[in-house]
């Protein structure tokens, strides 16, 4: 045989494995408005990118008849390429075959890409789709999960981790996903949980729907496993090439640097947003618009716990980590959630040399017995714990309120933010003026004639004096009260003479946050 | 009930549009899963509950019966273990609500102690 015909043999033996679970099977992953595992990668890498590695691997199932089945790539396609130039590795499971079941073989064929992502120290995109263990290979397919999970831990902060759920993803299965950093759902596509409702069903005669239970909604919603939530596959995949955009290929390096643009200042004019009266709502998103390149913000868990506001901007074209207070939802408070959502996401940004950006303005922790017994305490203690922890360039503007332990919290500079300004809206105290004055003036207030107009006297004093972020800002707590115009130019600023922040840390294996 | 359920909603839209915090009620919108919480309600230590969905295996009392602290009063079959629910006083059985080989939901009330 000649250099033809073998490479004839090649292409005909390329084209079996690349069929995946054949015509029928294909006909039905496609009925149900999803894409196939080959349709999926190609369409979120640039064109021609994509380079496959084992093809031609075979499934390792030697009992219950296994072996004498075919399954073509086993029910994973594994490879290489790139997403608007930038380097990825990428896997994605093939409902197609077998029900993208995993097994040894299929673990094994992950856990080398993993492997090449964590050496090369590009990002990890991995596509669940998959029905869960392989049964008939029983423990070789959980030590495959187990091997997958550890390297995902290995991973962790070293290569951005992205998890796409393009089908079902359940039982140990969603413990990957759980542990990368970004995970993408697609309503009505995307199904993750440890046990479905059948199991439920039978075990505790509790009925729920699939969709209820562990539907897209419900993850970008209650749960917080999601972080990304869309309507189809196509913009789930659009989002993600967004997001690659905003970060770094790895620890090592920062992001890709972007051409300055301007912030819209006539559509998002800052003085005009924020109400002066501290009772009164606004969307905080409006003032990063107003701030940021091009007014462009790509939000991150935009669903969940909506009274705190995370995502990326770009400042100068760097790519910059937001954290802001949302006064338009529950006043913009701390609690379990959003402490959560924050948290984590300081994390991620200190992890991969992403600088944070805090905007504040809340009254403090919200009140409640479900709060304080769903462990407010220890939820809350994380925001402290991140902020304190991160290392990479820490501005805070201060907006509005920054009441008591919430002032703190929030990228305070105790907690070594490195530049602290205040907007001259600012309230910077222990508590609003009703309540210090309250406290304060009980006597005064208990023994005057008239005890509501004394009351409203010493509520007008306290906030005379002490709502204001000139106290703050004579102990030096705030380092410069700005105009709110001026708050691009100095952020700006600040960023530039930040850039070779370097801090000393005690060496230690590694601290014990509070989760 | 339409007129019922009409109101109900007007008065969600009220509840929805402030939140008081230190004495301060803020305007802002509440969060889907805030709305969605439930009430606390204090639990009394003489109703004894399914701390865990599964079956009643065995019932050790009957009404009217004294009980000593830590006498056993059922047994509670859950994912594939035998609990033994316990009295946590010293007291008399005034209801049993439960029967044998039935199934009962977390949180179900299963016997009255006085």
């Amino acid at each position: 045989m000649g250099l033809r015909s073998k490479t004839l043999e090649l292409r005909k033996r390329m084209r079996e494995a690349a069929s995946g679970g054949g015509k029928k099977a294909i006909e039905k992953q496609k009925a149900g408005g999803k894409h196939t595992a080959r349709e999926r990668i190609l369409s979120l890498l640039d064109k021609n990118s994509f380079q496959e590695y084992d093809l031609f691997v075979k499934h390792a199932g030697r009992d219950f008849n296994m072996d004498k089945k075919y399954l073509p790539g086993d029910g994973v396609i594994t490879g290489t390429g790139t997403i608007l130039g930038h380097p990825v590795a990428i896997y994605a499971q093939d409902f197609t075959v077998a029900g993208g079941s995993l097994g040894w073989a299929h673990a094994k064929k992950i856990t080398k890409i993993m492997d090449h992502a964590i050496k090369m120290k590009i990002p990890l995109i991995g596509i669940n789709d998959s029905g869960g263990a392989r049964i008939q290979e029983g423990v070789n397919a959980l030590a495959g999960y187990g091997e997958i999970f550890y390297r995902n831990t290995l991973a962790s902060g070293i290569i951005p981790q992205i998890s796409v759920i393009l089908g079902p993803c359940a039982g140990g299965a969603v413990y990957s996903p759980a542990l990368t950093d970004f995970v993408f759902v697609v309503d009505k596509v995307s199904k993750m949980f440890i046990t479905g409702p059948e199991v439920i069903k039978t075990v505790l005669g509790e009925e729920i729907s699939m969709e209820d239970l562990g539907g897209a909604k419900v993850h970008a919603e209650t749960t917080g496993n999601a972080h990304f939530y869309a309507e189809s596959e196509e913009a789930c995949f659009e989002q993600i090439k967004q997001l690659v955009t905003y970060i770094p290929w790895n620890n090592e390096k920062k992001a890709s640097p972007y051409p300055a643009k301007l912030p819209n200042t006539r559509k998002y004019k800052i003085e005009k947003i924020l109400p002066a009266n501290e009772k009164l709502p606004y969307d905080v998103r409006d003032i990063i618009k107003g701030i940021f390149d091009a007014s462009e913000f790509f939000e991150v868990m935009e669903l969940f716990a909506p009274n705190i506001v995370i995502g990326f901007a770009r400042l100068s074209g760097k790519t910059i980590g937001i954290v802001a207070n949302q006064p338009a939802v529950l006043a913009g408070v701390l609690d379990v959630d959003s402490s959560d959502k924050a948290a984590r996401f300081i994390r991620y940004c200190d992890a991969f040399n992403i600088p944070l950006v805090t905007f504040v303005d809340l009254p403090g922790y919200l009140p409640g017995i479900d709060q304080e017994h769903a462990g407010v305490i220890r939820h809350g203690a994380k925001i402290l714990y991140a902020y304190s922890e991160a290392t990479v360039p820490k501005l805070t503007v201060i907006l509005r309120k920054a009441y008591g332990g919430g002032y703190i919290a929030m990228s305070s500079i105790h907690l070594r933010a490195d530049f602290v300004f205040a907007w001259p809206t600012a309230e910077i105290a222990v508590m609003g003026a009703e309540g210090a004055a309250n406290i304060i003036f009980r006597k005064e207030i208990k023994e005057a004639e008239d005890q509501e107009a004394m009351r409203q006297a010493k509520i007008k004093e306290y906030k005379d004096n002490f709502a204001n972020p000139y106290v703050a800002a004579a102990y030096g707590h705030v380092d410069a009260v700005i105009e709110p115009k001026d708050t691009r130019k100095v952020l700006i600023h600040s960023l530039g003479i930040s850039d070779n922040k370097e801090v000393d840390i005690p060496k230690r294996k590694h601290g014990v946050p509070p989760f | 009930m339409k007129e019922e359920s009409k109101d109900k909603s007007k008065e969600t839209k009220k509840r929805n549009k402030s939140l008081i915090i230190d004495g301060i009620k803020y305007k802002t919108r509440l969060s889907p899963k805030y709305e969605k919480k439930k009430k606390y309600v204090a639990k009394d230590i003489r109703d004894i509950t399914a701390f865990i969905p599964g079956t009643i295996l065995d019932i050790f009392v009957s009404t009217a019966q004294e009980v000593k602290k830590g006498d056993p009063l059922l047994t509670l079959e859950a994912m594939k273990m035998h609990n033994i629910l316990r009295s946590p006083i010293d007291g008399k059985i005034k209801e049993i609500k439960v029967k044998k080989n039935t199934h009962v939901v977390k949180n179900e009330l299963l016997i009255v102690l006085e």
